[in-house]
């Protein structure tokens, strides 16, 4: 608009349209049409026609992808193992984040700033980077962690065999998101007045109590924003696995569903079930963080408002 | 601990003024603390000794104890020579996907988040709903999809096909418009309107100013997001040429497998790789405005 539309004062005018413009456009492009994209393609088949001999076509099947994924071994037990995952790395990673914030908020800590600094440096460390340094902390012959439990004379343990890669995946997930989440938790501590905790102090409050009756329940919303990344972050979990499998037997092409999906998609050519797949995946993840959203929000807000 | 706790703060009971006056550090909670951070530190400074090792000393030496045999300059000359020196190429890349995705993401999640606040307009609504369950779509489910839409556009294994789905951000614009809602005053924006400056020339030098803080917030957000994405690069590109460092140090790792002697360049790798996000952080910590994540924004 030019200085001469004086006092014209178009309220709205085009300007609010072009300005969300280039978010609405990559918005539709690279979400609202994948999305729609891939419903679409979870309902149809490829099927070989004339016996095996004709020409491939593409059929609606309904919801039968759905029905072969969700009874496929190999997308059931992934799918297990994922929740398996995340029901341990969620709450540890964001236990740990919690502990760790309340701490550095009580007065008097020595070495705050490096220890503020040292817990967050895994979140500078990419995923697969994270998953390959674990790897070799891990991996026979390399492993400090095997020299040291020899050093006291104990048997050096397996970190990558079959009943302890899930824990040893998990730890990478719970290194690489404990300090993120405790800077949110610690930073929403230091937005709380301090004259909050004074009169619990002259009561003679501990500083257990102060962090248990007051601390938390004032960093509630925090903490149930910091539980709805965890938990949508865990159920996308793929690199950590992927990275670790050229090192450990125990993990499988179809370890946990993101992998499946990938299999499916790329290495057998099925892309529908590869949606079908990445629908069920999506709309679980939906459902998981709105359970738990609603629930944490009643807990939070319920009993004071 | 909580006995511990209580000794140290009932003697100034009485007294707020003393409880911040008291000398004395709190052990425990002090020590917790350190522990933590040694949790968190020991890897990295392990990629570090571990990267002095030549490929006969990682597997034979003692783990925390570095090697003064030459290891590191014979790990790093082989590491730029290997693949024709194809490591610092996804070095670059990787700056490259991050540092052009998130300055685009910032521009394009600043000037809607500022629309959806500032501005009452038919639509703004559902653009909103829509960008909230963004949010909470994992967009990583979405990335098959992507890919073929991609393949659709015939940009396949271009830089184009992880650059322009790391751009959109549903969660930038939200944080964009919470931000903008919270610091740009209504008041200015009024009086501006009242002078006759058009709207663009507002959003400009009225609305940008004060967001310039989230904005740096939201561009080290989105900068780590897309350094440290894997799928999407992985996916997308079967050059490796054009390999972020994430996929690159991961095909390494799958080269590994046969030939061992290729994992101390991979320890050299993960350990340079780890050095250019913590140089940003040092240097930009002091602009990071967190409280914009936890929801504390007042303006």
């Amino acid at each position: 608009m030019s200085p001469v539309a004086k006092r014209s004062r178009p309220r709205t005018g085009s300007a609010p349209y072009v300005l969300v413009a280039p978010a609405v456009l990559l918005l539709v492009l690279f979400l609202l049409v994948p999305i729609g994209y891939t419903v679409w393609l979870s309902l149809r088949a490829s099927r070989v026609t004339d016996g095996g001999i004709g020409p491939r076509v593409e059929v609606f099947t309904g919801l039968g992808n759905y029905l072969s994924v969700l009874t496929d071994p190999g997308y059931v037990s992934g799918l297990l193992r994922m929740l398996g995952y995340g029901a341990i790395v969620v709450p540890i990673m964001l236990g740990l984040a919690l502990v760790f914030a309340l701490l550095l908020d009580v007065p008097r800590v020595r070495f705050g700033r490096f220890s503020r600094i040292g817990i967050f440096l895994p979140y500078a460390v990419p995923g697969v980077i994270a998953s390959l340094l674990w790897g070799f902390l891990y991996l026979p012959g390399v492993s400090p962690i095997r020299d040291v439990a020899s050093a006291f004379g104990l048997p050096p343990p397996d970190l990558l065999g079959p009943h302890t890669v899930l824990l040893s995946v998990a730890n990478i997930g719970v290194w690489g998101g404990v300090g993120f989440n405790m800077i949110i938790l610690y930073t929403a501590l230091r937005g709380v007045p301090r004259e909050m905790y004074d009169a619990a102090r002259i009561d003679g409050a501990s500083e257990i109590q102060i962090a248990w009756r007051i601390k938390i329940p004032l960093i509630a919303p925090a903490v149930v924003m910091t539980a709805i990344f965890a938990i949508i972050a865990t159920l996308q979990v793929f690199s950590e696995p992927a990275t670790l499998q050229p090192l450990s037997d125990s993990i499988s092409s179809t370890w946990v569903p993101l992998m499946a999906i990938y299999r499916d998609a790329f290495v057998n050519s099925d892309i529908h079930s590869a949606a079908a797949a990445s629908v069920v995946l999506a709309l679980g993840t939906l459902v998981v963080s709105a359970t738990v959203l609603t629930t944490l929000q009643r807990r939070a807000y319920g009993r004071d408002r | 601990m909580s006995l511990l706790l209580r000794a140290g703060t009932e003697p100034a009971a009485a007294d707020t003024e003393a409880v911040s006056k008291r000398p004395g550090t709190r052990w425990v909670p002090t020590i917790l603390l350190v522990l933590g951070a040694l949790y968190c530190i020991a890897p990295v400074l392990w990629v570090a000794i571990a990267a002095t090792k030549g490929p006969g000393e990682l597997f034979t030496t003692f783990s925390f104890w570095p090697s003064l045999h030459g290891g590191f300059g014979y790990n790093l000359s082989h590491l730029f020579s290997f693949g024709d020196g194809v490591f610092v190429r996804w070095a670059l890349n990787s700056l490259f996907y991050a540092g052009l995705g998130s300055v685009l993401s910032v521009a394009v999640s600043t000037i809607a988040g500022y629309a959806l606040a500032k501005h009452r307009f038919p639509g703004r609504e559902v653009i909103f709903l829509t960008i909230l369950a963004g949010v909470l779509v994992p967009q990583i489910t979405l990335a098959v999809p992507q890919y073929l839409l991609i393949s659709k556009l015939g940009l396949v294994n271009s830089y184009w096909s992880v650059l322009l789905p790391s751009i959109i951000s549903p969660y930038g614009v939200y944080l964009s418009r919470v931000y903008a809602a919270g610091v740009i005053s209504d008041e200015m924006l009024e009086a501006g309107r009242i002078d006759g400056a058009g709207e663009y020339r507002l959003a400009w030098s009225v609305g940008l100013p004060p967001m310039l803080p989230g904005m740096v917030t939201l561009f080290l957000l989105q900068f780590v997001a897309i350094w440290n994405n894997f799928l999407l690069p992985y996916i997308m590109i079967s050059d490796d040429h054009r390999y972020p460092m994430t996929v690159g140090l991961f095909s390494m790792l799958h080269q590994g497998a046969s030939q061992p002697a290729l994992y101390s360049l991979v320890v050299m790798g993960v350990f340079l790789s780890v050095l250019p996000l913590i140089a940003l952080f040092l240097f930009l910590q002091r602009y990071w405005r967190l409280d914009l994540v936890s929801g504390g924004v007042k303006g």
